[in-house]
């Protein structure tokens, strides 16, 4: 599902984040991806993503080579991705439906599919009852699963979060981190980043841990 | 659809294991590569933002009536003054058919023969008038007017020839019957030239020309204003709306979707201003009506300021509508590239 091949990135101002990340994960797997702040995780989950582009090196997602998606097939290559960000990037002057329901409303999704669809999604987060609501009203732990909600609302086939545990107490984040593994159950490929190893440990999946930008080992629990 | 999630909640007390991934996995790389946005609820998605835009535009009163206002301003010049210039030339229109025919005989035509031909014409019914100039006559009028009268001494033979000058029947003659008038009395009278005495409408058709050309500029110039103007408030509606467009990139818009709501915003703009502008215009004629119809009613005119009617009504709201589409389009384009949710780190 994803592959970093010798993938060096470097940032303007010449800060490297990558130098030399050789990775794979498959289809179906969750993984952990650790490491010190400002050791690359962020820099490769944006890669993923197509937030950033590698200075050198390939990065395979889904069996497509990033290099050849150019501009205008960014959205298209997005859509097929669920993100979730530390600061849930959530639009605080429309409603949790609305926010959930974005992703299906820019694929042309007709209004009753996405009322069912959202519904289920807020359903799997726990949030049903605060369709109606602003996000701004919710605690931080509910916005994030909010953000989830949006995430797995299309039904991507991989899920990647950054630091999405980053502003909760350990209570919440394994609960964030419960919610995750459902879907991985289901079949999602998850790719966390995240710096908690106490929480991750709890958990026991396969840990990607970069160091001075490159993988260093790496630890096989699960799979 | 392959669609690797259902319900989780309800299918994981059923399974004790892992489900059957391996045969799974490859239908879901599949589902990964191909799966494109369905346009069928397009026109659904179009008249939502239609309505939504508008929605948009009465949060924020103040700005939005004063940019209409502007529009409707730059537009209502070029379309008055363009009024204006049509109502001139539906007046030169009239006086065209007005203008004289002068028949420059032939030099061996004798006064008599041009009274008689005189006396013929008078009886055609596409001639009311006709009136004899004789070859003297004109001498005695060129002495006067020209100054050249010593030089005229040295003649000894008068070199001007007899003139019929013909006033048309029909007081609304076209230039276009008014010239076939001409060559048919031309090829039938004994004469050397059959001229249209229609310099002086020539004369105002040209200014006419020049103010019709005046206004066409000063239309581009204020197009231009429109255009600016539409993508100046949409640049700042961009920026209050940055957030919006940067989560809406990561999830996957395209640009014309992201871009869709501005160009609705434009075209609101741009009818609206249309619209106003339409209502100045007329609100002007309706103040000029009187003056002009007592103005030509001392000339014995019964003509009066024509509007824009249906279609130029039509041109002036279409008009507004397409540079506020412009406007909205190159701004949001321009300005929407700038946001990419990569940018901060």
């Amino acid at each position: 599902m994803i592959r970093f091949e010798h993938v060096f990135k470097r940032y303007p101002g010449g800060r490297e984040a990558l130098a030399g990340v050789d990775l794979a994960m498959e289809s179906g797997d969750m993984a952990f991806l650790t490491g010190r702040s400002g050791a690359g995780k962020s820099t490769m989950l944006k890669l993923i993503g197509l937030l950033e582009r590698p200075t050198r090196g390939q990065v395979i997602v889904g069996g497509r080579n990033t290099d050849g998606i150019g501009r205008r097939q960014i959205p298209a290559f997005r859509r097929q991705i669920g993100m979730v960000f530390q600061d849930h990037k959530l639009l605080h002057d429309r409603t949790v439906f609305d926010n959930v329901a974005l992703p299906l409303v820019i694929r042309g999704i007709g209004r009753k599919e996405i009322g069912k669809r959202v519904r289920a999604a807020l359903d799997q987060v726990g949030l049903l009852h605060t369709e109606k609501v602003k996000p701004m009203t919710l605690s931080t732990g509910e916005q994030q699963r909010v953000g989830i909600a949006r995430a797995v609302v299309s039904k991507p086939s991989l899920l990647i979060a950054d630091e999405p545990t980053g502003n909760l107490d350990p209570d919440l984040s394994l609960e964030i981190m419960r919610i995750f593994e459902r879907f991985h159950d289901v079949g999602v490929t998850v790719l966390i980043a995240s710096h908690d190893l106490h929480l991750i440990g709890q958990l026991g999946h396969r840990r990607i841990e970069l160091v001075d930008g490159g993988v260093s080992g790496g630890s096989p629990a699960d799979g | 659809m392959a669609k690797p999630m259902a319900r989780p909640r309800t299918r994981r007390p059923e399974r004790p294991g892992r489900p059957p991934r391996p045969s799974a996995r490859p239908k879901r790389e599949r589902a990964f590569r191909f799966r494109w946005p369905s346009l069928s609820s397009g026109l659904a998605d179009h008249a939502r933002v239609l309505v939504a835009s508008l929605g948009q535009l009465a949060a924020q009163p103040v700005s939005s009536v004063m940019t209409v206002a502007v529009i409707g301003i730059a537009l209502a010049l070029p379309a008055g003054l363009q009024l204006l210039v049509s109502n001139a030339r539906i007046l030169s229109g009239h006086w065209e058919g007005a203008a004289e025919l002068s028949v420059y005989l032939k030099e061996d035509v004798s006064l008599d023969a041009a009274r008689k031909l005189a006396d013929v014409l008078v009886a055609d019914p596409e001639i009311a008038a006709v009136r004899l100039i004789s070859a003297d006559e004109a001498l005695a009028e060129f002495r006067e007017y020209s100054g050249f009268g010593a030089a005229l001494d040295v003649l000894q033979d008068n070199p001007l020839p007899h003139v019929l000058v013909l006033l048309p029947a029909g007081s609304e003659a076209s230039a276009d019957t008014l010239d076939r008038l001409r060559r048919r009395l031309a090829e039938t009278l004994p004469a050397d030239q059959v001229q249209a005495d229609t310099d002086w409408v020539a004369r105002l058709q040209a200014m006419l020309e020049l103010a019709r050309r005046t206004v066409l500029l000063a239309g581009l110039l204020l197009a231009l204003g429109v255009v600016i103007i539409v993508g100046n408030t949409i640049r700042l509606d961009i920026q209050n709306r940055r957030d919006e467009i940067e989560v809406t990139k990561l999830i996957g818009a395209t640009d014309a979707f992201i871009r869709r709501p501005f160009l609705y915003t434009g075209i609101w703009y741009g009818l609206m201003g249309g619209l106003l502008a339409l209502a100045l215009v007329t609100v002007s004629l309706v103040a000029l009506e009187d003056p002009v119809r007592r103005l030509a009613g001392l000339y014995g005119s019964a003509f009066s300021l024509s509007g824009p009617g249906a279609r130029g009504s039509a041109i002036i709201a279409g008009a507004g509508m397409a540079l506020g589409w412009l406007g909205s389009w190159i701004s949001a384009t321009r300005n929407m590239r700038r946001i990419e949710p990569g940018g901060q780190q």
